[in-house]
């Protein structure tokens, strides 16, 4: 069971009041026009799914509804940070 | 292979059942082979067992960081039908339906497959029209279903809440009469066994930790306990571990691991004899030859490789299981569990090449793989052994998420199974 700080709320709720939303920092393509198949289909579906730290989305969607980023451990499930979209991680794997 | 029979029950009887041979040997590694399968779960010992007996292919390893079907294999709750939509997956899990029919002739071993049946319900108009949809092309594909209505439900099920009074009034149901359960442990050790049995080295408690690649082709793999192992060709079959694995040969694969969900109650007398599914409301159960009822829930959301899920997860089914079934609500459960599945956006497989050349992957079978079993070894190893797609292989190549040619089986693989 998680226990999430919401950075728009400036609170920690119940984890059934978010949802997660996969993996954080995929920029979309600047010109969707002139990416290859190969790099459209990997800005859609290909994914991270590092076992140890990762960088992910989550909405508080039974709150404020705002989305916000997590850096969590894939293993131990331990939440790391939690910071605002349009910032960076301080958190980071070794390596990254 | 010392062959199993009511005979060979009665003659080890009289000897106190001390002298049954091994079921497999516990080889030490040789320094190559001609095919090296990573993952020693279901999938992978079946890939083994028809790359001998289909291909000749004998010199080859499974190599399993754990026990053997100590992964999702042991953790899922062994649903098996092949009602899906569209006709690449139709066909692919028919496939498997039709070996699981002969699988204990062919294994010399007891996988216990009981073919009661699986309603998926549904719940809504809409659920109505899908399951039509679905039944119609389960049936032009030569895959046995019927379109219940409420009534008939209930003569499958009579003890199932099917009045009209609750929250999701069931409104009928597909029913797969040839669909139902498996014995889990019984599939990996059948498959253990005859692959053993043709010489296939079963390498367990190590773990494989890199790969070995040299201009673009694999040509071996790193191990935690026996250090290098060559080999021609590599396929791996790890569920939920695919990505970790796809990391260490420098690609990335469109798949998520999730924690998934089971749980199971006290043993009790004889209550349900079929498989009841519900999309909807999101839960399913079956009872276990020993009698205790099998619960499954949804994915957990987040990604995680802790084989554990969250408790609002189970209460959610929980929940919905007492819905259709208020019998089972002072029902007390025994054991709750976690696997992690890997999941694909379009809800299928992932059976392919991949940009390291003589490196195969079987992977993305999510939540609903264990139906799949016999079949999906049964093309890997095809594919391993030609170095190309087995035809029913072909359109689960990794690359369709490259050219658009998704196989959307969201509406067939809905809830968790
Ligand atoms: C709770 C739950 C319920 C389910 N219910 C159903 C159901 O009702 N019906 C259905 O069809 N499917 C169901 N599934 C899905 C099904 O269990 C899987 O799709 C299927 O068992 C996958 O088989 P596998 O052999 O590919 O994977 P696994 O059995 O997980 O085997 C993979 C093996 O790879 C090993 N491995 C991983 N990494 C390494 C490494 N680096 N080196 C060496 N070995 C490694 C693991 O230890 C593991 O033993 C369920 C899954 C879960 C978790
Ligand atoms: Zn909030």
């Amino acid at each position: 069971m998680f226990y999430i700080y919401c950075p728009h709320c400036g609170e920690h709720r119940e984890e059934e009041e978010f949802h997660a939303k996969g993996q954080a920092h995929i920029a979309r393509p600047a010109d969707p026009d002139s990416c290859s198949d190969k790099e459209w289909g990997e800005y859609l579906y290909f994914r991270k799914n590092p076992r140890g730290l990762h960088h992910e989305m989550w909405v508080h969607a039974a709150g404020c509804r705002k989305f916000f980023n997590v850096t969590r451990d894939t293993v131990s499930y331990e939440i790391k940070e939690v910071y605002k979209i349009g910032e960076r991680p301080s958190v980071v794997a070794a390596g990254n | 292979m010392q062959h199993y029979s009511g005979f060979g029950l009665l003659k080890h009887a009289l000897s106190y059942h001390e002298n049954w041979q091994r079921v497999w040997r516990n080889p030490t590694p040789k320094k190559k082979y001609d095919v090296i399968i990573v993952g020693g779960g279901g999938h992978g010992l079946a890939t083994a067992y028809y790359l001998a007996k289909e291909h000749g292919i004998t010199n080859v390893a499974v190599i399993e960081k754990g026990y053997l079907g100590g992964g999702n294999t042991a953790r899922n709750t062994t649903i098996v039908r092949s009602n899906y939509l569209w006709d690449e997956a139709a066909h692919l899990y028919e496939h498997a339906m039709k070996l699981w029919e002969g699988l204990s002739q062919d294994l010399n071993y007891n996988v216990m497959f009981s073919q009661r049946g699986v309603l998926n319900l549904g719940h809504t108009l809409q659920d109505m029209r899908d399951i039509q949809r679905r039944v119609n092309a389960n049936r032009l594909n030569g895959i046995d279903g019927e379109v219940l209505d409420t009534k008939g439900v209930q003569e499958i099920v009579p003890m199932m809440d099917c009045s009209a009074n609750t929250r999701y009034p069931v409104l009928g149901a597909s029913w797969q009469p040839r669909a139902g359960v498996a014995r889990h442990d019984a599939v990996a050790w059948g498959f253990a066994r005859a692959a053993d049995s043709y010489g296939v080295d079963l390498i367990q408690q190590t773990e494989v930790v890199d790969m070995i690649i040299e201009d673009g082709a694999i040509v071996g793999v790193k191990t935690n306990r026996h250090g290098d192992i060559k080999a021609d060709r590599v396929g791996c079959v790890v569920a939920g571990n695919s990505g970790v694995l796809a990391n260490m040969a420098g690609f990335e694969l469109p798949l998520e691991s999730h924690p998934l969900q089971a749980l199971v109650s006290e043993p009790i007398k004889p209550i349900l004899d079929t498989v009841v599914m519900s999309n909807h409301v999101h839960g399913y159960v079956s009872q276990s030859d020993k009698g205790d009822l099998v619960i499954g829930a949804g994915i957990d959301g987040y990604n995680g490789y802790g084989q554990r899920g969250s408790y609002p997860t189970i209460e959610h089914t929980v929940a919905a299981i007492i819905e259709l079934f208020p019998i089972f609500s002072r029902v007390r459960m025994n054991r709750q569990w976690g696997g992690i599945v890997d999941t694909c956006p379009d809800a299928c497989p992932i059976i392919s090449a991949t940009p390291v050349e003589n490196l195969f992957f079987n992977c993305g079978w999510g939540t609903g793989g264990f139906k799949a079993t016999p079949g999906s070894g049964n093309v890997f190893a095809a594919t391993l052994a030609k170095g190309e797609a087995h035809p029913l292989a072909k359109p689960f190549s990794m690359f369709r998420f490259y050219d658009g040619s998704l196989i959307d089986e969201h509406g067939a693989a809905g809830v968790a199974h």
